[in-house]
This record gives structure tokens, sequence and C-alpha cells, in this order.
């Protein structure tokens, strides 16, 4: 089952990679990782979208939390919780044809066009990555890159120092 | 008054207290070294192996429930470091290993000794230190003393680039203010609520069994654990890192349970209706196949660390705490409930378990071997060591079937005493770790109870005992082959005994020790054995090497049927299945 997980974490030498060392170390997987700093810089928010069982998601979330630089781990599938994600897809001119700019039109998205390629950023709410390739068609795309989910609680749950 | 950064190093390591640093010296470490010989708080133990560094820390450690505290210098002094990192870390051992790096600037350069260490160490460490500016150092060791004190212990690791420890550049020291980490705070209380459910599950139940493990001995529980056994009256198992926390001449102890565990323990564990775990992690060691682990069982799990809850099986009442504390609300809760134990079922019960004592107890047919035998059964060494020493000495071991003979019969009496690499199985841990014991207590008895496969893994301490006069006694339980080895290939490789022998490559031990300036003894005989512990025991003053030939043919039993066996499931001879 798929599960994404926030950690806060330290912003020091080595925290993130302790962090992901520990999802090897106990053969656990990441589908996706994303992190960056928060507010003051003295610590960053993770978020890493694992595959696994129930037992298995609470070993990693304990786990994770024993890491002395973690501050709090939350796994945001356990509630209601919006997860998005941004892909940058970029085109040669002349394939980005009308079907595909409906196709992306339906989607929150913010577009470069240059005269030689267009770059289309798509924020993916739904995290349908593989059909909206699918649809697209893979050989019409010219080069992709994903950031990777990054998800917070849609209630009044928060993940705050 | 100002100081080098190695010199802080050193005043700070003074302020934990620290008496022994157990190291050896490297380009990296020099400055360091300096600022050792030119300060008399501190005595630094020179092994002869980093290794040997980190194990006699450990020994002495786990002896005397406070850090141990290991000094290399970077590249091979650090890598050689780590299988005793990894040994502390399975065991749960507070250590603070203080590597030096090279200069912070040629860092990533392939330097000379240039090895990255925390990333090297990562996985082994409760945490690590690169130390970036020289006056972080003393709020840095503060905090290792902390982190690997507090909560489930372990070591960490400060790494320290040269230049960081430069006399050239001084600083002032300011003792620093305790220390306090947003993302780390281990003091939980048991919650009363737990507590209330366990104890009411504890009162209800009529065949309850304890199971304590090693989180209970470093705890310092083990008073509360006997004061709540006086009102339950109930079995008691200790795991190989629990022994001595429940006293073994107690008649409710039921020995070690697990791979090698007795017979009793083991029944006991297979049909009990609930178990308290106490500081124990149901390791692979013990439980067997985990879905088949006793099936009828309601699981109390007391731990600090709620990781080690449910990992293995399922809590059905967890309670994440210290064991001291959880016990002590335990006993309170307990004595003011208006639910009573059902003595008459638990008397059932332990008649029940007496019954499989007596069945198949671990002494049972030992001494109608040791009467025909015309070699020395490797138990009645155990035994006799016992009788020897009353009871009383620290002992280590080494690993393999000499290990799990000490953990069978040499009964521990008390916590702290028996000293072993119980997680990782480290071969070449025990000498070490005796001279880390002996070091601090220097008065008492400590005995490294080893094979002659383990003993070469860190022989060489041998030469660190003469340098500082620790003269501890090393029975050397020698069956002339890999013995755990041999048995795993007796039991399910046809008795293939592939790379477990040495054919006649082994050196004359007695003359080894000899050379090291110590006293080496050789028994073959039974009718020999006693009288050869009791003069080497009486050489006060002497490292006294006992090469004790044995019945290389002899197995370590029970031994639990593993694939798919449950804990009920054991070898009890090298014939006789239950």
């Amino acid at each position: 089952m798929k599960r994404t997980i926030s950690i806060l974490i330290e912003n020091k030498p080595g925290a993130l990679a302790r962090a992901v060392g520990l999802f090897h170390q106990r053969g656990y997987n990441i589908e996706s990782l994303n992190v960056a700093p928060l507010t003051d810089g003295t610590y960053s928010r993770m978020t890493v979208i694992t595959k696994g069982t129930e037992n298995v998601v609470e070993q990693i979330t304990k786990q994770i939390n024993k890491l002395i630089d973690v501050i709090k781990v939350s796994d945001l599938s356990e509630g209601e919780h919006h997860e998005i994600e941004l892909i940058i897809f970029k085109f040669i001119k002349s394939k980005y044809n009308t079907r595909i700019q409906k196709i992306l039109k339906k989607k929150k998205i913010s577009v470069i066009e240059r005269s030689d390629v267009v770059t289309v950023a798509v924020i993916d709410e739904n995290s349908d990555f593989d059909s909206l390739v699918k649809s697209i068609g893979k050989n019409n795309i010219y080069e992709i890159v994903r950031s990777g989910g990054v998800g917070i609680h849609e209630t009044e749950k928060n993940l705050n120092l | 008054m100002k100081y080098s950064g190695g010199e802080l190093l050193l005043k700070a390591l003074k302020d934990e207290g620290v008496k022994f640093i157990f190291g050896y010296p490297g380009g990296a470490a020099l400055h360091i070294y300096d600022a050792i010989f030119r300060q008399k708080y501190v005595d630094h133990i020179l092994v002869r192996h980093e290794q040997g560094a980190t194990h006699a820390a450990d020994g002495y450690s786990r002896a005397t429930g406070k850090p141990g505290v290991v000094l290399v210098t970077s590249g091979p002094g650090a890598t050689n470091a780590i299988t005793g990192l990894a040994t502390a870390f399975m065991d749960s051992i507070p250590l603070v290993v203080i590597s030096g790096q090279v200069q912070s600037h040629l860092i990533g350069t392939d330097s000379f000794q240039e090895t990255d260490m925390i990333g090297v160490s990562r996985p082994i460490v409760k945490h690590s230190y690169l130390v970036q500016s020289a006056e972080e150092i003393p709020s840095i060791v503060q905090e290792a003393f902390y982190i690997a004190q507090t909560g489930r212990p372990g070591p960490v690791v400060i790494d320290i680039p040269k230049d960081k420890t430069d006399p050239l550049h001084k600083y002032k020291y300011k003792k620093p203010a305790k220390p306090y980490l947003r993302s780390y705070q281990p003091k939980i209380k048991p919650h009363p609520g737990q507590i209330k459910k366990a104890a009411k599950a504890i009162l209800s139940s009529e065949r309850p069994v304890i199971y304590a493990g090693g989180g209970a001995i470093y705890s310092n529980a083990a008073k509360e654990l006997s004061e709540l056994n006086k009102i339950l009256k109930v079995p008691v198992t200790n795991t190989l890192m629990g022994l001595g926390v429940y006293p073994a001449k107690n008649k409710l102890f039921l020995g070690m349970l697990g791979m090698h565990g007795t017979y009793q323990a083991n029944m006991a564990m297979h049909n009990a209706d609930l178990i308290l775990a106490v500081g124990s992690r149901f390791d692979d060691r013990i439980t067997n196949t985990p879905s088949l682990f006793a099936p009828n069982a309601k699981i109390v799990h007391i731990d600090v660390d709620p990781a080690s809850i449910s990992k293995i099986i399922k809590a059905d009442i967890p309670i994440v705490g210290q064991v001291k504390d959880s016990l002590q609300a335990l006993i309170k809760e307990i004595k003011r409930s208006k639910i009573k134990i059902d003595t008459d079922a638990i008397d059932i019960w332990n008649t029940q378990i007496d019954k499989w004592r007596k069945k198949h107890g671990l002494d049972h047919d030992l001494y109608q071997k040791k009467l025909k035998s015309k070699m020395i059964i490797p138990q009645v060494v155990v035994q006799e060591l016992y009788n020897v020493t009353n009871g009383n000495a620290y002992v280590t071991s080494d690993v393999g079937q000499h290990q799990m003979f000490v953990a069978q019969y040499y009964h521990f009496n008390k916590p702290r005493r028996w000293i072993n690499s119980g997680g990782l199985g480290t071969m070449g841990f025990g000498l070490p770790a005796a001279l880390g014991v002996k070091l601090a207590f220097p008065k008492q008895e400590v005995v490294c109870v080893t094979g002659e496969g383990s003993i070469q893994m860190c022989i060489q301490e041998l030469s660190t005992c003469l340098q500082y006069g620790l003269p501890i006694k090393i029975v050397n339980i020698n069956n002339e082959a890999l013995g755990m080895v041999r048995q795993w290939q007796d039991m399910n490789y046809g008795g293939r005994h592939s790379a477990s022998t040495y054919q006649n490559s082994l050196p004359d031990f007695v003359k080894l020790t000899e050379s090291y300036g110590h006293v080496g003894l050789k028994v073959t005989k039974p009718s020999n054995l006693r009288k050869t512990l009791e003069k080497a025991f009486a050489m006060k003053n002497k490292l006294v090497f006992i090469d004790v030939l044995v019945d290389p043919n002899e197995h370590v039993y029970p031994m639990l049927v593993a694939p798919n066996g449950s804990m009920k499931d054991m070898w009890l001879s090298k014939t006789k299945k239950t």
C-alpha cells in the first residue's frame, strides 16, 4: 500500500543521509523523496512516499523517529491529506499538438513557450503520473522531471515544531 | 586560561567523569595524544588493535553501567573500530568513540589515512558528530555522553579533523549548559492507563511467564524485578543478555530461553497465557518462527524503545518507558489492585514447570557422562569454574559453543556479571572485554571463557594485560574446531566439516601465553580439571591462560528446531527431538 510520510528534521550536516540511509538499512523502499528547509532554516520538512503493509509503515515511522536529528514524524495516509507533485514536461514544439494541449489544459499548468521547445509544469493532484504519460504518449515527450510528492494534512492537524 | 581543541576535549572528558580512554595513537590523533600526556585525570590504556579498544571500553561499560570511551586515529584506526561499534550498537551499550580525522581542508581529497568515518559508521551508531570548530568540542562531548546513556543506550562517534585540535589555536573553556535537544527527549514516563491494563492482565492470568532481557540490566531494574515477583511468584526466564537480572538460584528461575534455552523455559513460553516482556526484544534467536510463537499468550511488552515494541511479535499491551520506572509503577498498581492473582492456578503452573524441569532439565545425564568419558566434557568445565569461583566472578565470553555453555551452566545471580556479545555475536570480544572489566574492578575475579577459535581473533591483547598488570583468567575450551559451525554442519550439512577444523595448525597456547609474559596451563584429563582451575585462581597476581582440551564431539542442547519450528520444538540430544 502506498504511504505518505512527513518528517521534520534538523537542518544539520549528515541529517538527510541518516534518514535516507535508514530506509536502505532496514529494507524499506522509497518511491519518492522531497526535502527543503522551512521558515528559520534550522529544520527541513521531508515527504517520503513509500510502499508497505501497515506493520512495515509503523516500523518505518518508529525507526525514523528514533534518529536523533528527527523532530517529528507523521504518516499522512492515516487521515485526510492533500498531496501534490510537480511534473515538468518538455516537448519539441512540433510534437506539442492540440491533442496534448487539450489533455494538459485540464490540469493546473504553467507554460513557457520558445520557438524550438515548450515546457509545461503540471501540478498533479491525483498522483496519476503513469496514466498522464500514457495519455500524452511516451514518444511525444522530450524530457521529464518530477519533484516527488509533497503532502500536508487536509484538516486542522499539523506537523509544526 | 586558554586551551587547544585537544585540551578542550580532555577537559570535557574529565567533566564527564571519564577515568579510562581505550585507544591507539596515529597521525590525525597526535594533538589529542599530546593533550593526554599533559594532564593527569584520565588514564589512557594502549591496546594492541583498535578492535580491542572498542571491546575493552564495551566490557568496562557493561560491568560498570558507565559509558566506555575509545580514541582512535583516522583511516585504518577508525575502520578497525567498526566491529566494536557494531557490537555495542546491537547490544545497546553506551560508548563514545572519538576518531581523529584528516585536516578539514583535506576531507574528500583521498588524503593519507582518510576514511569517511561518519559515513562508514552511520548504520551502527546511535548518533555521530563531525566537529566543525574547536570551540564546539565541549558541548559535542557533553551531548554525546547524554545521547549514549539515555533512552535506549548506544554508541556515539565524534570525528575530529586534526586542525580542530591544533595547539596553535587556543580557546576559553566554559562548561556547557545541560544539553537540550528539541529532537530528542528520551525521558518517557510509562503511561498510567497502560500500567493499569497490564496489571489487570497479569493478575488475571493463570500461566504467566516473565521474560526479562538486557534492557532490565541497563535500566538497573534487578531489584524491582525481584520485588515484583515476590508478589506474583511466577516463573521467570532471562535472555542471553538478561542473565543475572533475576537470580539463577531462585527456584522460580527457568534458566535462559530461546535457541539454546532450557526445555522448561521454552515450554513455559510456548504454553503461557501471558508473557510479560521486560526490556527484551523478541529476537529471532528467542521466538523461533514468529507465526508459531506462544499461540495462546497475551503479550505485555515493556521497552524504552517504541520501535522494539510490536516489531516481531505484536504486543497486546505495550508500555513505552524505562524498565525501572515501569516496574515500579506496575508494582504499585498490583499492590493496590482489588484483583488478586489466582495462587491455585499459579501453583498448578509452577508444578507443571517442575515436571518439565525434571523431565529434560539441563543437568540431565551430564553427571553420568562425566563419569564415563575419558575426555573432559565442556559443560563440566563451566560447572567446575562456577564451583571454583563460588559463582561470583565477572565472566566474559567469546562466541560459539563455549558461550552457550556458560549461559547454561554458570548460574548468574547478579546483573552485570555476564558480559558477552549477544546481538552481533562477535568472536574476539571476550579477552579485551575482560581487560576492561578488570580495570573497573581490580579486586574482583574476572574470567574470560573462550574457545581456540575466538581467542585468536584478539589474542594480541595479552600484551596489553601485561603492560597494565591485569591478572584476568582465561579458560580456553579447546575442542580443536570451530565448534558451533561444526555442530551446524553435523546437523544440517551431512557432517561435511567445511573450513571448521585447523588440521594441526593450532599454536601451543601455553608457550604462546608464556611468551606474552603470563602463565599458561594445560589440562587434558577430567581428573586434573578441578585442581588446575584451583591452581590458576590461586595465582592472584598473574594472568593465567588455562587451555582445556575437551571432547570435540559435544553439541549444545537443547536447540530449537528450525526452520518452521515453534518454541516447543527442540532437539534435546543428537538423536532426540521433542
